[in-house]
């Protein structure tokens, strides 16, 4: 009976991506205790964060997909208008408008865009005729362009890159092709001096200190410099759980949060690290698998987009705190504390399983 | 023709194809990532290792505990206790003055406080954190302590501050110590001891205090201690434990040391007292004198300017830095000089018609008492403080053999006691006299010279040590402060033994000339006879009087004072008892005109104390109408004062 339960709860849940997913989340709560100087409470948030997720992930994986095809655009439309409406009447905090106050609750119409943007360029691909035109990938740029431009305006550069790259993604698998990716790449580099001047001070300076973190090592290099000597000084085997010196003493900066990865790196080392990349790899290629499997366009779109992306949230994170890439604000994908990421990362991959499990529905 | 089918098929296969790209590209970049972790963490590990650790670890100087100053009695001179102090460092403050005006609410500041602050701001460093308050109370650290929060820069610390319990009394022998400055860090580091000093803010700036500076600071200890990223102390790792500093035990007692300074009463002037066999210094006096307590914490500029303007000039060590012509106390030791040369050993004697005149020369040199003393010999004449008896031994002698013979004893030497500062004085020879003025020597001034005045000068300790040299009879012993030094934790002591610093050979027969004439002074009679009336043991004395000269004259003497201060000095030298010296003093009254009756009482009081543990009588100094006339020689007129720097060498 239970057991009869059990199978007809879980059979739109992928077994291999959820245990995938059970270890990358296990680690997760491993170093935040940790890196919350063993803090129970932060655990304990963190854990119901988790519940909270994967009750959605559970939630999105029995959507079948073609309902989520239904919603795209009003969620896009609604999601627009919201950003529009943050851009007029948004909260200020921390030198950012990124809040809209609804009077009861506050919302960050951005998180929306993180889903929306993927299934609305998805949709819209799923229903031109054949090959796409390069009318359709102008109109599909569009598209992505309105909503990064206003998220880049709060500013918020992390989840503009993440969900530009969304966008890009979809473009990209869709069939955009070589010469204009080319045409595209040359007319970026030519452009960047005028992309350059419309960066924000402090996103400029992010850029400086990434070539030369020593520019500045007290104030904005502190942070790459501090997180680098923390997964230097691990070695191949770590310092140990809950023994990392720059953690442990406070000389990481948000180290619960987009630095965890440097306390990871820190305690556990070059394996710990491999590991890690090991399960995102794993992750990573599920989500291709599915996508490579999907039987309509608007799925298999949406599970390209939604894997790549996973992917950019981990190496830009990662980058960022090796000091390959500037310091943008994106937590490491199910390891960093914070209840949004969470969701919205869970949302997608059950958006993945809904995709894999309905398949045989849609095709009989 | 594309069929619905195909359609489908050639699409799927165009995405397989690029999801094969991206997959490639997923795989590429997390190569990038590994090959990066490779480096941080293989290649690079030491240097970040290294790094990590240089973030974690500190090293924390412990400052040791001062040793402590103790009289010959064990009674404690300075020593050191615990006090709060309010502590700024102004580099992490940004309004100082607003910073300062909200601690008021809490902590009281005067604008002493304030002053005090600014001066000591000035001295060091942005980084230092300057006290703004010390001795904070319990109350007064508690209230700030809530507030702390309040104000990021400013700290409570507890300090071991140095408190010297006596006060005035002593203070030129104990000295101060003070908040290092730029000078004394240099000073530290040329002796390679700056390394021990990290921690301490204070040094030994005079005295015995900064004599002893090596043997009281101690060995500074160091904590390894795990920081956070705002340096706060997490734990200690290691830990080297300091050695606190050497406790220093003293020959002075300072119930013999206030006797002799309350016998000063208000005048100014030096006492030295030795102890003829092994050369300690059981009294050493300055007057007047200053309250060392003032300086440890960094003096204000009103207490500053009080001390250093003054005219009694307080802060001058007078008895290794102020100088005196010695006058008829000159007159034993020119006597010594004749003797050992041959000259005037009895029962030769002259007829002192009450002047000496130089044979091509018309001018008198004249003796103190017109008329003359009759017939007069050696031991007479040390006696009665006949200068005309000495005018022609000096000439006879000659300058040279005069200097070279008296050097023997001291004068125009350092002494080398355990201070620091000491001042040669000055023994003036024809070839001093053409290296100073481009002159040559006149005769005249070997006549003067043989009582004392002239270009001659001492200090109080070099006229202390003469008589302890002389009561000794001829053997120098080192004059020191320190007879003891003891380990704080062990109790172990190091004697610091006597040490001959020289030997005169001297025919036995005439040192006793010069004592028996020596102790006659305080016999009827004698120059000093007050001094030895009802006195239980025999004293040796001889009294002198010096026009005023020597310690700085600057020009803030304004004129009236001048008159005052115009009178000449009295100077005593003396030791008892006469047959076996256990004490060997000189006394100098600034402006107190004879020594017998200014000095004499000073050295009584302080001998009867010494020899037969008797109390003085309260009564102040000496009375100026005492029943001895004034005698001694007036220092000629023509003595001109010389540069202080001149005397150095």
């Amino acid at each position: 009976m239970i057991s009869k339960l059990f199978k007809h709860l879980a059979k739109h849940i992928d077994s291999f991506l959820m245990t995938c997913l059970f270890f990358t989340l296990l680690v997760g709560l491993v170093v935040l205790y940790s890196a919350s100087g063993q803090s129970l409470s932060r655990l304990s948030g963190q854990g119901i964060n988790i519940i909270v997720a994967l009750s959605f992930m559970w939630a999105a994986a029995n959507v079948a997909p073609n309902q989520l095809e239904r919603i795209a655009l009003p969620l896009y439309v609604l999601g627009v208008l919201l950003l529009i409406a943050v851009a007029l009447f948004g909260s200020v905090s921390h030198g950012a408008r990124r809040w809209l106050s609804l009077g009861f609750t506050q919302i960050q119409p951005s998180e929306i865009m993180r889903i929306a943007m993927p299934m609305m360029l998805a949709w819209y691909f799923s229903k031109r005729e054949g090959k796409p035109a390069m009318a359709d990938f102008a109109v599909g740029g569009l598209l992505l362009l309105v909503p990064v431009a206003l998220i880049m305006k709060q500013p918020d550069l992390g989840t503009a890159i993440l969900i530009a790259a969304s966008g890009f993604y979809i473009l990209f698998l869709a069939g955009l092709s070589w010469k204009f990716l080319v045409g595209g790449g040359v007319l970026f580099a030519a452009s960047s001096p005028l992309l350059w001047s419309m960066l924000h001070d402090y996103q400029r300076r992010r850029i400086e200190i990434l070539l030369d973190p020593t520019q500045d090592p007290l104030g904005a290099g502190y942070h790459t410099i501090q997180a680098i000597i923390a997964v230097g000084s691990g070695g191949i085997a770590g310092k140990g759980w809950l023994k990392g010196t720059q953690a442990q003493l406070d000389f990481l900066p948000e180290r619960s949060t987009d630095f965890i990865f440097a306390v990871f790196g820190e305690e556990f080392g070059l394996l710990g690290n491999l590991l890690l990349l090991l399960l995102f790899s794993l992750i990573i290629l599920r989500g291709l698998v599915i996508a490579s499997q999907a039987q309509s366009t608007f799925t298999r779109l949406l599970a390209g987009s939604i894997t790549l992306t996973f992917f950019t949230y981990a190496f830009v994170n990662m980058g960022m705190v090796s000091g390959i890439l500037p310091v943008v604000g994106v937590p490491l994908p199910l390891i960093s504390y914070g209840g949004t990421s969470m969701v919205t990362l869970c949302l997608s991959f059950g958006i993945l399983m809904s995709i894999h499990t309905h398949k045989k529905l849609v095709t009989t | 023709m594309r069929t619905e089918l195909k359609n489908f098929q050639h699409e799927q296969y165009y995405f397989r194809l690029r999801l094969g790209f991206t997959a490639f590209v997923v795989l590429a970049l997390f190569g990038v990532l590994a090959a990066r972790f490779f480096y941080l963490q293989i290649s690079q590990y030491n240097r970040y290792q290294t790094l990590a650790e240089k973030n974690r670890i500190s090293l924390a100087p412990i400052v040791p505990n001062r040793g402590l100053i103790i009289d010959k009695h064990g009674v404690v001179l300075a020593h050191n206790f615990f006090v709060y102090t309010l502590e700024i460092t102004p580099s992490k403050v940004d309004d100082l003055e607003a910073t300062i005006t909200e601690i008021k609410q809490f902590v009281e500041i005067s604008p002493l406080d304030r002053k005090r602050f600014s001066k000591l701001r000035e001295e060091s460093h942005n980084f230092e954190s300057v006290p703004i308050r010390t001795h904070l109370n319990e109350v007064e650290a508690a209230r700030f302590a809530v507030n702390h929060y309040r104000f990021p820069g400013v700290e409570i610390k507890s300090r071991l501050f140095r408190h010297y319990p006596l006060g005035k009394l002593g203070a030129h022998v104990v000295g101060y110590i003070g908040r290092i400055n730029d000078k004394d860090l240099s000073g530290l580091e040329k002796s390679g001891a700056l390394s021990n000093y990290k921690g301490s803010d204070h040094v030994g700036k005079s005295g015995i205090e900064q004599f002893y500076e090596p043997n009281l600071h101690g060995t500074t200890g160091f904590q390894q201690v795990e920081i956070d990223a705002d340096g706060r102390a997490v734990r200690v790792l290691s830990s080297t434990a300091p050695v606190p500093g050497n406790n220093i035990i003293l020959s002075i007692d300072s119930k013999m040391q206030e006797i002799a300074e309350t016998a000063f009463g208000e005048h100014r002037g030096a006492l030295v007292a030795i102890e003829p066999k092994t050369g300690a210094v059981l009294a050493y006096v300055s007057q007047p004198t200053f309250d060392p307590n003032l300086f440890v914490d960094g003096i204000d500029v009103e207490n500053w300017k009080a001390l250093n303007d003054s005219l009694d000039k307080p802060l001058i060590n007078r008895p290794i830095r102020g100088i005196y012509p010695p006058g008829s106390t000159f007159k034993p030791f020119a006597a010594m000089a004749g003797l050992e040369n041959g000259k005037r050993a009895p029962p030769f004697a002259i007829h002192d018609a009450g002047y000496f005149t130089l044979a091509n020369s018309a001018h008198h040199y004249r003796d103190w008492k017109p008329g003359g003393h009759g017939m007069v010999d050696m031991q007479r004449a040390i006696t009665i403080s006949c200068d005309t008896f000495f005018y022609g031994l000096a000439l006879e002698l000659g300058i040279e053999k005069l200097t070279d013979f008296v050097r023997h004893f001291g004068f125009g030497e350092k002494s080398g006691i355990d201070i620091q500062g000491e001042i040669g004085g000055l023994l003036p020879t024809p070839e001093w006299k053409m290296r100073r003025y481009k002159q040559p020597w006149y005769q005249g001034e070997t006549v003067i010279a043989g009582i004392g005045q002239g270009y001659t000068l001492v200090t109080p300790m070099q006229l202390a040590q003469a008589t302890a040299i002389l009561a000794n009879d001829g053997v120098a012993m080192k004059p020191r402060l320190v007879t003891e030094i003891q380990k704080a934790i062990t109790g172990e002591t190091q004697i610091i033994s006597a040490v001959v610093q020289d030997k005169i050979t001297l025919n036995p027969e005439n040192i006793a000339i010069v004592r028996r004439g020596m102790m006659d002074v305080t016999l009827p009679g004698g120059t000093a006879a007050s001094v030895g009336a009802n006195a239980a043991y025999a004293i040796a004395a001889k009294t002198g009087t010096a026009q005023v000269i020597g310690i700085k004259q600057n020009e803030k003497y304004n004129a009236s004072s001048i008159n005052e201060r115009h009178r000449d000095h009295a100077l005593f030298i003396a030791y008892a008892p006469a047959e076996d010296p256990k004490i060997a003093l000189a006394v100098i009254v600034e402006n107190g005109g004879h020594g017998g009756s200014a000095g004499g009482p000073i050295a009584r009081k302080v001998m009867d104390y010494y020899l037969l543990g008797k109390l003085p009588v309260i009564d102040t100094v000496a009375d100026p109408k005492a029943t001895v006339k004034p005698t001694g020689a007036r220092a000629p007129t023509t003595a001109a004062p010389i540069p202080e720097e001149e005397l150095h060498d």
